[in-house]
């Protein structure tokens, strides 16, 4: 496998995303809604990726509890939104995930 | 605020994530030598490409035999959300000299731009501001190396049925859900997240660039109408 030039590609495609905005600034300042619209970014982008980690089984819906993912994600969510602390809600939603994963 | 105080800021901000971080970099170096990469290639990439998710999928798309340049459209399409980062990130570097602009979109990763945006929102006019996103990117690069290697170190000798990765979407709800304060940004998780179950079948994950589109859209949809 020549794996060299792929990851170079890979590399530099995602520098040239990463790179974009910030090259163009000053010849080119990005609109109102699009700088009032970018706080939701990361939370659109974060939440599109943890929310299937949490409800799916190999493709598939579950909300039994044969899914400790699902669970464990709920308190880490109930923990994060009272406590806004990033460490407990890691170490209180790994905790209830083992947990849930002995008894089951 | 000092230079050497903006990116100790910049670094303790993004600690915490680490304990999220460091079991993803060391699963993916035992997922990489699992797809028949080798040991100094799957290592390599953590800092030719350096970026998680996009290496999970790229060691799968050359563990599965795709062809290269699917590959790196695959890449591209899971890291086209950093464009949006870089957007957001840009007026507070735009007077800065090209080297630093270089070395930051280098460093520009999810967990570097969760753990400085906070920070660069509350004082973007800061002539140090640069310091504290470099010192969250350095620390989540040094982080991500180290992982990697112990992954790639461990090889398939650790058992696989750890659950190790639930650790990253644990990290996400950690940055997430505080920073959910009002309706709009809560309608923009919602919907994210819906659309991401819903299209989770698309292949390559275009499903989650759509979610995201959809849960922007929303927030700012509900935003504009206040």
């Amino acid at each position: 496998m020549n794996w060299l030039p792929l990851w170079l590609a890979c590399g530099l495609i995602t520098f040239a995303i990463r790179y974009s905005f910030i090259a163009l600034e000053g010849s080119y300042h990005p609109p109102g809604w699009f700088v009032r619209w970018l706080p939701f970014v990361p939370i659109a982008s974060l939440t599109a990726l943890a929310v299937p980690e949490l409800l799916l089984i190999a493709g598939k819906i579950g909300v039994g509890l044969d899914n400790p993912r699902l669970w464990a994600g709920l308190v880490a969510i109930g923990v994060a939104a009272r406590w806004k602390n990033t460490l407990l809600t890691i170490a209180v939603g790994f905790a209830v995930f083992a947990l849930l994963r002995w008894i089951g | 605020m000092s230079p050497a105080s903006a990116f100790l800021l910049g670094v303790r901000a993004l600690l915490p994530m680490l304990l999220g971080v460091a079991p993803f970099g060391v699963i993916y170096g035992v997922v990489a030598l699992q797809s028949g990469i080798p040991p100094l290639a799957a290592f390599l990439m953590s800092s030719l490409v350096f970026a998680g998710s996009a290496q999970f999928l790229l060691a799968q798309l050359v563990g599965a035999g795709a062809p290269a340049l699917l590959s790196v459209g695959a890449v591209g399409l899971i890291n086209l959300r950093h464009a949006l980062y870089s957007a957001s990130v840009a007026p507070v570097l735009h007077a800065l000299p090209r080297r630093w602009k270089l070395l930051l979109a280098y460093l520009l990763t999810d967990e570097a731009y969760a753990a400085a945006i906070p920070h660069l929102l509350g004082n973007p006019k800061s002539p140090v501001a640069h310091w504290i996103l470099f010192g969250a990117g350095f620390a989540l690069w040094a982080g991500w190396q180290l992982a990697t290697l112990a992954g790639v170190l461990l090889g398939a000798q650790l058992p696989p049925d750890l659950g190790l990765d639930f650790a990253l979407p644990l990290t996400f709800i950690a940055i997430v859900v505080p920073l959910i304060d009002n309706r709009a940004r809560l309608a923009a998780a919602l919907i994210a997240g819906t659309v991401a179950v819903a299209l989770s079948g698309l292949p390559y994950k275009t499903g989650l660039f759509a979610a995201a589109l959809a849960g922007l859209a929303a927030g700012a949809f509900i935003g504009e109408k206040r």
